[in-house]
């Protein structure tokens, strides 16, 4: 178990950066999700922890000891790497138990430890196999073991789910979340799906170009996003952002609509303020079939014409255009509606973003 | 007939068609080799007949027992022949197949500059044919005084076969996922531990095949051992055939007893080796 801190970590390829000084502390048994776009930096970040990767600048300190210049092996450190690269010519068994093997450990703690793996996993029956002979998740499973056996100070994931089918994904998700729950230690987990980091981290890394947007529990991330990518990214479907511009005291669109500027941001915007207006999807919806309003909600009513419904059974969404494009809405308890429908909407004023237009960061004081 | 019953005497018909096509091919293959076995136990008025006597009227171990019976009786020195075909063609295989090794791990795994430049290098010295080679060898050979040794056959059957084990190797250590050397070095292997803990039993199928090629090359060549060899020093069994040739005669059973000779080492080594070519090895490494 250890803590790992990052330290204007950089990487560059000759002349290009592609990780820009980037600094993030993970606390000892956090589970923290690295996630962005493709080629935002996070799978070099990650290996540059794991010693796969020579870091260009700054330091990596895992449990308060340096260790940019140590090789893979003397970081105890494991890895479940994307593709799993399971040793083909080796059993299950021999698979779990070759770290072990290397370092010269004693053919009973061998078993042993092998044995344990296995029996937290589920793979007692499969030990006398070879990975040619498993089926995906199976695979998954037995890189992950051989990660657990290991004992490692930190737990590195490259994309561990991204080779499963949906089901499968979900299904492993929640048992990397039981064995995070059993083994309790330092995980550090990359991901392109913002689904996965926001179910199974403590904290996430959003990144983006090479460098990080924000870091935030879960619920700060998707309630309280500081800029306006990371608005974008977390949350599916994704949030409504809009460009407006402040006029006295509302928000004026390019096609002319109007909506009032919310409360919260009055302080911080002036008339002639360029900016994007956010709100999820949860937060506008046809009347009365929204999120039961609380107290201090600040509803808008607006009517809208419908252009598409997606029902899913238990919420159905609803397009809407406003400001000349669709607008997504989720729609609870739903009621039958077609394309050309009027239909009123609210729209919780008090859940909207605000982010400047130039900076894309948020307005909120 | 309906449409069934046609399709079903079509696919009778085209599996006959197959059958004959495959038993041509194997004859056209095997057919020079049955022939060389034959000839090495029938008389000379039998192989030279024409029409050519198809069913052999009279064998003999004749040629078989003449060979080994020592010089002036018909023998040859097969013994010293075969001994230097041993020590010249193993020798330059292991040499062939560690460089070969190294510089198709390179190629596979590192990047560095004009790579591409060298590996279309290294293939253009096969372009040359290795008897436009062998007067130009000869001359530099016969100054460096290594003629007639096994030491300059074995240079220049390193020279021969390290383009192509290269190659060949470069190939086999491309299809090992390079995940697979990482997640070694995270188990606490060293680079070097990785390399032999995973990467070379997994390239091993391929290596061992280069390493047939390298020895038959080697094995067989003759062009260029004719040149530079000159006594039971350094002659090697291909050139060993050349004893059979006087100046009027040529004593084709002879030589086909001695090519039989020849063969016997080379199959049983192919058939040994093949059995550990499995193909498919790296399958259920990575996903896909």
């Amino acid at each position: 178990m250890a803590t790992v801190s990052l330290k204007k970590l950089t990487k560059s390829y000759g002349p290009v950066a592609v990780v820009h000084g980037i600094d993030l502390e993970v606390a000892d048994r956090e589970f923290i999700a690295l996630v962005g776009p493709s080629g935002c930096g996070k799978s070099t970040t990650l290996r540059m922890i794991a010693g796969l990767e020579a870091i260009s600048d700054g330091i990596i300190e895992i449990g308060g000891r340096m260790v940019n210049d140590l090789p893979p092996r003397s970081r105890n450190i494991s890895m479940v790497f994307q593709s799993y690269a399971l040793y083909p010519h080796m059993t299950v068994r021999e698979n779990l138990g070759f770290s072990l093997k290397i370092a010269g450990a004693a053919k009973e703690e061998m078993d042993r430890r092998v044995a344990e793996a296995s029996g937290i996993l589920g793979l007692d029956q499969l030990l006398d196999r070879r990975p040619s002979q498993l089926s995906g998740g199976q695979r998954q499973r037995v890189a992950m073991g051989r990660a657990i056996v290991r004992d490692p100070d930190v737990f590195l994931f490259d994309e561990p789910l991204s080779n499963l089918d949906a089901k499968l994904r979900t299904q492993m998700r929640t048992e990397i979340k039981k064995l995070h729950a059993k083994v309790r230690s330092t995980v550090i987990y990359v991901t392109h799906d913002q689904v996965e980091a926001m179910t199974l981290a403590d904290r996430i890394v959003i990144m983006r170009d090479g460098f990080i947007e924000q870091v935030g529990t879960p619920d700060e991330v998707f309630r309280r996003p500081q800029t306006r990518f990371v608005a974008g990214f977390i949350g599916s479907p994704p949030m409504n952002l809009h460009e407006a511009v402040v006029d006295d005291g509302q928000l004026l669109f390019a096609s002319g609509e109007r909506l009032p500027l919310p409360s919260q941001f009055k302080a911080n915007v002036g008339t002639g303020d360029k900016v994007v207006f956010g709100l999820r999807p949860d937060d506008i919806y046809p009347t009365g079939h929204g999120i039961s309003s609380g107290e201090d909600v600040d509803v808008h009513q607006v009517e809208l014409p419908v252009t598409v419904t997606e029902p899913l059974g238990n919420e159905t969404l609803v397009f809407a255009e406003f400001n000349g494009s669709d607008w997504v809405s989720r729609m609870l308890n739903p009621k039958p509606l077609k394309a050309g429908d009027r239909v009123k909407m609210s729209l919780d004023l008090s859940q909207a973003h605000l982010f400047s237009a130039e900076t894309g960061k948020t307005l909120r004081g | 007939m309906d449409q069934n019953s046609l399709h079903r005497v079509g696919n009778k018909a085209l599996g006959i068609v197959h059958g004959i096509g495959l038993f041509l091919a194997m004859l056209v293959i095997c057919l020079p080799g049955i022939w060389i076995v034959l000839s090495s136990l029938r008389p000379t008025v039998e192989i030279m007949a024409k029409p050519p006597v198809w069913i052999p009227r009279d064998l003999s171990l004749d040629a078989y027992i003449a060979m080994f019976s020592g010089v002036g009786q018909g023998g040859i020195p097969v013994l010293d022949y075969f001994r230097n075909s041993l020590i010249v063609s193993v020798t330059s295989t292991v040499i062939a197949i560690v460089i070969g090794m190294a510089g198709g791990y390179a190629f596979a795994r590192y990047r560095f500059r004009a790579k591409s430049a060298m590996f279309l290098g290294l293939m253009l010295t096969r372009t040359v044919p290795g008897i436009a080679l062998s007067l130009p060898l000869f001359f530099v050979f016969a100054r460096l005084g290594i003629i007639d040794t096994h030491f300059g056959l074995i240079l220049v059957y390193v020279a021969l076969n390290v383009p192509f084990t290269v190659w060949l190797i470069d190939g086999f250590f491309r299809q090992v996922p390079k995940d697979l050397a990482e997640a070694a070095q995270i188990d606490g292997c060293t680079r070097w531990q990785a390399f032999w803990q995973v990467e070379f039993p997994l390239a091993g199928p391929g290596i061992a095949s280069a390493g047939i090629f390298a020895f038959l090359t080697s094995w067989n060549e003759f062009a260029l051992a004719s040149q530079l060899t000159r006594s039971i020093n350094s002659k090697t069994l291909p050139v060993g055939l050349l004893d059979y040739t006087a100046e009027f005669t040529i004593d084709w059973r002879g030589m086909c007893a001695l090519a039989v000779v020849m063969i016997i080492p080379a199959l049983t080594l192919t058939f040994i080796v093949q059995k550990h070519l499995v193909g498919g090895l790296t399958s259920g490494a990575v996903k896909g």
